[in-house]
């Protein structure tokens, strides 16, 4: 039995942006490069107090965009410094080119994304489309509900990024604006670098060290290329026993673990609501209510974006009779136009589970959704399972004719 | 080579290993230098952008008596055959030669 | 007092060669030459960023590389972030005694016109105004020559390039050369020279130099390209050395904030020495080189009366 640093909490009231810039700090980042952009910017004038007070010991490169932040986290990252960056929206689309570029070489960084919608027309405000939009940039992605969940995160997010089965970047979303600006309790380390029993320094990719020279980033013709790709799709595949596993320690040695999906109530259930982020706060408010009412409802909230644990939808879909997706993005041009939604019938269809899944848009540009919403989509869709009605195109939710 | 053995990413971890690679038959003529008229200035080393020109160490006296540690010797192995070398060579001692087929 | 330069002669050259042949230059590419120089002076404590480029490629196929020296390309608008990123992380590993702070470790950025001119401009700035402690070293071609030829900011006016072809109307580019390295230097960082391989002892001292200052520093080398100028490879440096003496290019370096020109020319050719070996320049007519001539002239009197001194002579022939 190895040794358990013993952590001392203190619980104080932060917003999920300062949360994460405390588990920057928590984590011993070295280097840390970012571009102010709403809602994310405190996040990095946190880490900068952290640091210009001596809390945190890591040099800050405040760059000339977003797409710099990414390029000097990589440039970080492959000299064997840890390397944190936080962003939103089109600081993300920025971004996007070096997403792939930090994954196709391998680097274990770890960015928070304070999720917001994209422009046209601009919104500053929450919704998912800019995190929905790096799906396809082989990032382990996961989706926070809480601010104490968004430290704990960045915590694993590095135990994840730096394992040699994986040795991918990892994105920690979690709602613009509903999370990134709203105080919780939040556990946090009485000390600075005390997970370094959880979380230590020991880097195992290719570096830029003049000892041992490695050409990293070279051009790879057809008959290359392809491996390399592959190499990601066995890493993706890898990271989700890492995620797990890290998750399970992180509870064994701190008691807080939050598993892949979050499920409550699913098992014999008439109706499970799916969804992720900030947003499940809400829906279990309402649920409650509606269960107060006899009515049988499951929750599950998806805490692994990517890789898309099927397996555990698949689980949850045999244990009750149809599902409600609430997604807070949309793929244009398709019918049922919610990702994740679109995620969970794939899932479903190729394991051959036949089950009714319906598709609700909600809160697009941080559209308002109460409790009442909810309550209003769980009778939309008992209805539509009533009428044996299949679903061709996603429900827009309280969107005005 | 499948996946499993190729380093991640597309990564190199020999460093200089385009050593292998024989960079001399782009040549379609050849640069040759003649020891005797050499007067070891090293421009046609310094020039040469492959490098396929090196500095040998192994002595060398001309017909006049001049008395020279070392040569400088093209490696045809990776020579493309630019023509560099000889425009630089002020005492003409480089000749250029076509290559036969 | 200046102190003497470090390279005088070819013996000052290390004969340690950490550019291994067997890459995919074109024949007589003079970007093969600046950059084994640009590696002899730096030597094996460095770590390079390479934009995407004819460079990059050409010396990085999968499964060869010809660097001897830790490499790493990311993209091509990018390398001054990149090197920031590297260079904050060796300040960071130090100031946490994960790397032994007396280990020198050179930052060399390396970037063609494109690269550097146009779409690297807003990271350059970046970079140099945070102060990172980078070498950057500009590698002008005068074009976007790994995609083929196609006009860049660096692209002299008057150039036929594939999307500035010489037609019935227009005949090359417009526009003239943007004055990179002054942009530069208006950022005021320690260093900044320009270079030509030609004079080899001057480029790999101010190699030297920009390896050395406490922060940012930019050397802007002129490189000859065989197959976008179209001249016969062998020209490469001859042509460089023409650039120079015709007065189109000026080797000049300025340190913490002083002016110098270090390659004097005290007696100046006539440009058309220059054009009329490229075949990108065939086109002009008498009148347009007498035009570029005066301009040439005008330039000569500009720098001369900011030294004080004529550096740049008359025109003789």
């Amino acid at each position: 039995m190895e040794s358990v640093l013993k952590i001392t909490w203190k619980r104080l009231p932060l917003s999920s942006n300062f949360a994460i810039a405390q588990a920057v700090k928590d984590s011993d980042v070295d280097v840390v490069s970012a571009y102010p952009i709403t809602p994310q910017t405190t996040v990095v004038e946190r880490i900068s107090e952290f640091i210009a007070n001596g809390e945190l010991k890591a040099e800050m490169i405040h760059v000339e965009s977003e797409h710099s932040a990414m390029s000097a986290a990589i440039g970080a990252s492959a000299f064997g410094a840890r390397a944190f960056t936080a962003t939103a929206s089109q600081g993300l689309e920025l971004m996007h080119e070096l997403l792939h570029i930090a994954s196709g070489l391998r680097l274990p960084i770890v960015m928070s994304v304070a999720a917001r919608a994209l422009s046209a027309p601009i919104s500053i405000w929450g919704d998912y489309t800019d995190v929905m939009n790096a799906r396809d940039t082989s990032w382990v992605t996961l989706i926070a509900s809480t601010a104490q969940e968004a430290y704990d995160s960045i915590i694993q997010a590095y135990k994840i990024a730096e394992d040699p089965r994986v040795f991918l970047p990892v994105m920690v979303a979690y709602d613009g604006y509903a999370m990134s600006h709203t105080y919780e309790p939040v556990y946090v380390s009485e000390k600075a670098d005390a997970f370094k029993d959880y979380i230590p320094k020991n880097p195992q990719w290719y570096t830029l060290n003049p000892d041992k020279p490695v050409t990293i980033g070279s051009i790879a013709s057809p008959d290359w290329y392809y491996e390399f790709k592959y190499q990601q799709v066995v890493a993706m595949k890898n990271a989700y026993d890492v995620v797990k596993e890290a998750d399970e320690e992180y509870g064994k040695r701190y008691e807080r673990k939050y598993g892949i999906i979050e499920e409550d109530g699913v098992e014999g259930s008439d109706i499970t609501f799916v969804t992720y982020g900030g947003i499940f706060g809400t829906l279990k408010e309402s649920v409650e209510e509606l269960r107060k009412k006899g009515e049988k409802i499951g929750l599950a909230r998806i805490r692994l974006f990517r890789p898309f644990p099927s397996e555990d939808i698949a689980k949850i879909a045999e244990k009750t009779k149809a599902l409600v997706v609430l997604d807070r993005a949309i793929t244009y041009g398709v019918g049922i136009s919610g990702p994740v939604s679109r995620e969970i019938i794939s899932s479903l269809y190729s394991r051959g589970i036949e089950r009714n899944v319906y598709s609700f848009i909600i809160g697009i540009g941080q559209r308002t959704v109460t409790e009442k919403d909810m309550a209003a989509i769980y009778e939309k869709t008992k209805e539509m399972l009533a009428s044996h009605e299949k679903q061709k195109e996603s429900v827009y939710w309280g969107v005005r004719e | 080579m499948g996946w499993k053995e190729l380093p991640r990413g597309g990564s190199i971890l020999e460093p200089g290993n385009s050593e292998s690679r024989y960079t001399g038959d782009w040549r379609t003529f050849k640069p040759v230098i003649k020891q005797d008229k050499c007067t070891r200035c090293l421009r046609c080393w310094i020039v040469c952008p492959e490098p396929a020109i090196y500095i040998i160490d192994k002595p060398y006296a001309t017909s006049s008596g001049r008395q020279f540690k070392f040569s400088v010797e093209v490696n045809y192995d990776y020579c493309k055959g630019c023509g560099m070398c000889v425009e630089e060579c002020e005492p003409k001692a480089i000749d250029w030669v076509e290559e036969e087929k | 007092m200046m102190a003497k330069p470090f390279f005088r002669t070819v013996y000052d050259v290390p004969r340690e060669e950490y550019l291994a042949p067997g890459h995919g230059l074109c024949a007589g590419c003079t970007a093969g030459t600046i950059v084994k120089l640009l590696l002899k002076v730096a030597g094996p404590n460095t770590i390079v960023v390479n934009a995407t480029g004819c460079v990059e490629v050409s010396t990085t196929p999968f499964p060869y590389t010809s660097w001897k020296v830790p490499w790493i390309h990311v993209a091509f608008e990018n390398a001054a972030a990149v090197a920031s990123g590297i260079e904050s992380a060796l300040k960071a590993l130090k100031a946490k005694g994960v790397l032994d702070p007396s280990k020198k470790i050179n930052i060399i950025a390396l970037a063609g016109d494109g690269g550097t001119y146009d779409i690297g401009f807003q990271a350059l700035s970046g970079m140099l105004e945070r102060g990172h402690k980078v070498m950057y070293v500009l590698y002008d071609n005068e074009a976007y020559m790994n995609t083929g030829i196609q006009r860049s900011g660096g692209t002299p006016v008057y150039a036929w390039t594939t999307t500035t072809p010489v037609g019935k109307i227009l005949k090359g580019k417009i526009q003239q050369k943007k004055p990179i390295a002054e942009i530069v230097a208006a950022h005021r960082i320690p260093y900044v020279a320009t270079a030509n391989p030609g004079y080899f002892a001057d480029m790999m001292n101010k190699f030297k130099k920009g390896l050395e200052v406490d922060g940012p520093s930019f050397v802007h080398v002129i490189q000859p390209c065989t197959t976008g100028w179209k001249f016969d490879p062998r020209y490469g440096i001859v042509l460089a050395r023409l650039a120079t003496e015709t007065g189109l290019w000026i080797n000049w370096e300025q340190e913490e904030g002083q002016f110098r020109v270090t390659v004097t020319v005290p007696r100046r050719k006539h440009v058309r020495h220059y054009f009329e070996l490229q075949g990108r320049f065939s086109h002009l007519t008498p009148e347009e080189i007498e035009a570029i001539q005066k301009e040439v002239d005008l330039e000569a009197d500009r720098i001369n009366k900011l030294v004080g001194r004529t550096v740049i002579g008359p025109l003789v022939e």
